[in-house]
């Protein structure tokens, strides 16, 4: 992926784009704002990642300046304000998605990679396949070896959104967003143990697990 | 002179009278001098404008009644002249000249009486108590005020007296003259304007007075709020404005300032107590923190060493970010920031959430029941308050469940979460016992009560108020996990909404009732 991260806090930015290298991606680094929304505009990137607090332009305006020129690069704001107003007004302005600071690389990680995913043209698709596990979105029914596994709907929808980001990474609190639609951090692991319960039933009683944990960031589902 | 000078004279008396009274000029102006301050404040404002107002109204009122009696006096007089005048017409008419000279002298002599004159028709006069009139009085008949002399007075130098009278013509040329003297009136008049000066004056003190003692308790109220104030200002955060105990409009000012310095005194208590809970609480885990580097440091030859304090400082910074979102969440919450209230359904909110955790419940032997109504708008921060049910929730399983040893440990690491307890349960007696957790929402009045329902040892009544606070943290559980915001989150929410948080002790167990006011449009409506 080619990503673009404007950000003026040099420190940050130079961990970013090291890690974003050594995840296999390529980025770049522009500390002024009105520079970088030049940049966007010239240059094609995968996705964008930009702070909101920014000499001479900030992060919703440079947004907001894209979009307005039909440019709908997906983009990932970052900031220290991260109440849920200032996240709704940040996704308002253009933004795909929100992540206060202090963030994991990881979930950083995560999300960029979900948010490409979401942009390439899958939304048509109605059954997800990973190895032999097949999910049906409009019977709602799911196989895998040709045996049917009956599942209660939230563990469908669970099952669902990790198929949907099938080799990539899915945090915790991306799923507490997109399965639950909470937006916080809950204190006890309430999360891991749904997907316990997911993988006793579509991995325990076959060959391969497909449904794996990712120390330190989440789950991935993949063969 | 005509009737109509009557009103003229009235004013003009007046204006006379006023301008007579002594040194009155005087005084107003040396009064001025002396006091330029006390003109510039609202009560002397207030105090002239009513003096003036009031004096002005008082004196038209008392013009206006003497006027009228004024009036009704010579109405009098004249229906008076008027009767006389007939009776006389009727001695004449029956008795010719001489009856109606007899009436007259008869007449003349009583006390109080009226004037009369009858002449010829050269005029030399034939009866009556006047002895004189200007030239040309008798030449024409009708009513009119003239100028006469009595007898009584005798002669030359005697004064002039005013009357009202009647002058009539007889057959044959006969002139006569029927009036009452208007001294009367004038006495009467002398009287009303004696009484208009001594009244306007006596109102205008007790005006100025009223003015003066509304003035200063108008003044002296908002020289005691000033003072108040100032005091609280300076840093004194107890002062109160004093009630004078009358419940008037003053002092439910004074209540209300009153309450709204409580709730100044304490929100800056609470900003202290965060910034002392804060000092301590978040110095701990980072001087943890750094004495573990340090001592990393001091001997940095082991890789895995070194890896694991690294991996334990990445969990503690996790932890203190954790911490402070907490911090600015209940600071927000508590500082009414942000307007994001909206309807959402609140039966979908809750079942949402025990779904989430039910399975995290029944891994550790607990049982997670909840009563819920059909359906149930609620007009709030769907996100605040998802949260805050989460924490009572995350209590109640770490807190609120009978401990039994090998029971409930906390599970679930990120290393492995597969590993969890076992999922039967059994204490050392071999007794296998499902714990339970109630959650229930219901409408009562107009309230919405959302409970929590725990099975544990629950909270001694007078830790209740305390555990609400930041960072607190009750002995018992210093062992588990946990900042001690869980609670003050739930307390901030619930304020936020204009509720409120009560915890009960149900032994067993404990229950924490967060209580909203109702703001749906459709409270009386039930959803399908």
């Amino acid at each position: 992926m080619r990503i673009l991260i404007i950000e003026d806090d040099g420190e940050a930015a130079s961990f970013l784009v090291k890690g974003l290298r050594e995840a296999g991606h390529t980025a770049d680094h522009i500390a002024d704002g009105e520079e970088g929304f030049l940049h966007a505009v010239d240059e094609l990137y995968d996705v964008l990642i930009v702070d909101r607090m920014l000499p001479s332009r900030d992060g919703l305006s440079i947004i907001s300046g894209l979009r307005a020129k039909g440019n709908n690069t997906p983009v990932l704001i970052l900031s220290a304000l991260g109440a849920v107003d200032d996240r709704i007004q940040g996704l308002r302005s253009g933004g795909d998605d929100y992540l206060p600071k202090p963030f994991s690389f990881n979930e950083l990680l995560a999300r960029i990679e979900a948010l490409v995913r979401r942009h390439a043209p899958d939304e048509t698709e109605t059954v997800y396949a990973v190895g032999d596990l097949q999910l049906d979105r409009l019977a709602r029914t799911v196989t895998r070896s040709g045996q049917t596994i009956l599942l209660q709907p939230r563990e469908f929808r669970l099952l669902e959104y990790l198929m949907k980001n099938a080799e990539q990474v899915v945090t915790r609190t991306m799923l507490l967003e997109n399965v639950w639609d909470y937006h916080f951090d809950p204190q006890t692991n309430v999360i891991d143990v749904h997907i316990s319960r997911l993988r006793s039933k579509i991995d325990k009683d076959f060959d391969t697990p497909l449904l794996h944990t990712v120390r330190g960031a989440g789950y991935i589902m993949k063969v | 002179m005509m009737r109509s000078d009557t009103k003229r004279w009235a004013f003009s008396d007046l204006l006379r009278h006023v301008k007579s009274a002594p040194g009155w000029r005087d005084a107003v102006s040396s009064f001025f001098k002396r006091f330029p301050r006390f003109f510039k404040t609202i009560a002397f404002k207030v105090l002239a404008l009513y003096t003036v107002a009031f004096s002005i109204l008082a004196t038209v009122f008392i013009l206006y009644v003497g006027f009228s009696s004024g009036q009704i006096v010579r109405g009098g007089m004249m229906q008076l002249i008027e009767d006389e005048v007939e009776l006389l017409v009727e001695e004449f008419e029956r008795g010719g000249i001489r009856d109606m000279v007899e009436a007259v002298d008869r007449r003349s002599f009583r006390p109080n009486a009226s004037l009369y004159l009858i002449t010829d028709p050269a005029g030399r006069p034939l009866a009556g108590n006047i002895s004189s009139v200007p030239p040309g009085v008798l030449k024409q008949p009708g009513m009119f005020n003239i100028q006469y002399a009595r007898f009584e007075e005798g002669g030359e130098g005697a004064t002039n007296h005013q009357a009202l009278a009647r002058v009539f013509v007889l057959p044959g040329g006969i002139r006569a003259i029927v009036g009452r003297d208007v001294s009367e009136r004038e006495q009467f008049r002398t009287v009303i304007f004696q009484a208009l000066r001594t009244s306007v004056v006596v109102l205008i003190l007790i005006a100025v007075l009223s003015a003066f003692l509304l003035g200063r308790r108008f003044t002296r109220h908002l020289s005691e709020v000033s003072e108040t104030s100032r005091e609280i200002m300076e840093g004194n955060l107890s002062g109160r404005i004093p009630l004078s105990g009358s419940g008037d409009e003053f002092d439910q000012l004074s209540a209300n300032l009153n309450q709204m310095l409580d709730r100044i005194e304490q929100l800056l208590k609470g900003i202290k107590q965060v910034s002392d809970n804060v000092a301590h609480d978040l110095k701990t885990p980072l001087t943890r923190m750094k004495s573990r580097i340090e001592q990393a440091l001091r001997d940095p030859s082991d890789a895995e060493e070194l890896k694991a304090v690294l991996e334990s400082t990445l969990t503690e910074c996790d932890d203190l970010i954790h911490i402070f979102n907490a911090l600015l969440s209940i600071a927000r919450a508590e500082a009414g920031e942000g307007q994001s209230f909206a309807p959402f359904d609140g039966v979908e909110m809750v079942s949402g959430l025990v779904e989430l955790y039910e399975p995290e419940a029944e891994e550790r032997g607990v049982e997670l029941t909840s009563d819920l109504p059909e359906g149930l708008e609620i007009v709030g921060d769907r996100q605040l308050i998802a949260q805050a049910l989460t924490n009572l929730l995350d209590n109640a399983l770490k807190y609120g469940i009978p401990h039994m040893a090998g029971v409930n440990d906390v599970h679930g690491s990120e290393n492995d979460p597969d590993a969890g307890p076992d999922a039967s349960h059994t204490d050392r007696l071999g007794n296998t016992a499902r714990s339970k957790i109630a959650l229930s929402m219901k409408q009562e009045g107009e309230a919405i009560l959302i409970s929590v329902t725990d099975c544990g040892p629950g909270i001694p009544d007078a830790d209740h108020a305390r555990v609400k606070e930041r960072f607190v943290r009750l002995d018992e559980s210093r062992t588990e996990p946990g900042s001690g915001l869980g609670l003050s989150l739930v307390n901030a929410v619930a304020t936020r909404h204009g509720g409120a948080v009560h915890l009960e002790n149900v032994n067993p167990g404990l229950r924490v009732t967060l209580s909203l006011p109702n703001l749906s449009a459709n409270k009386n409506k039930k959803l399908d």
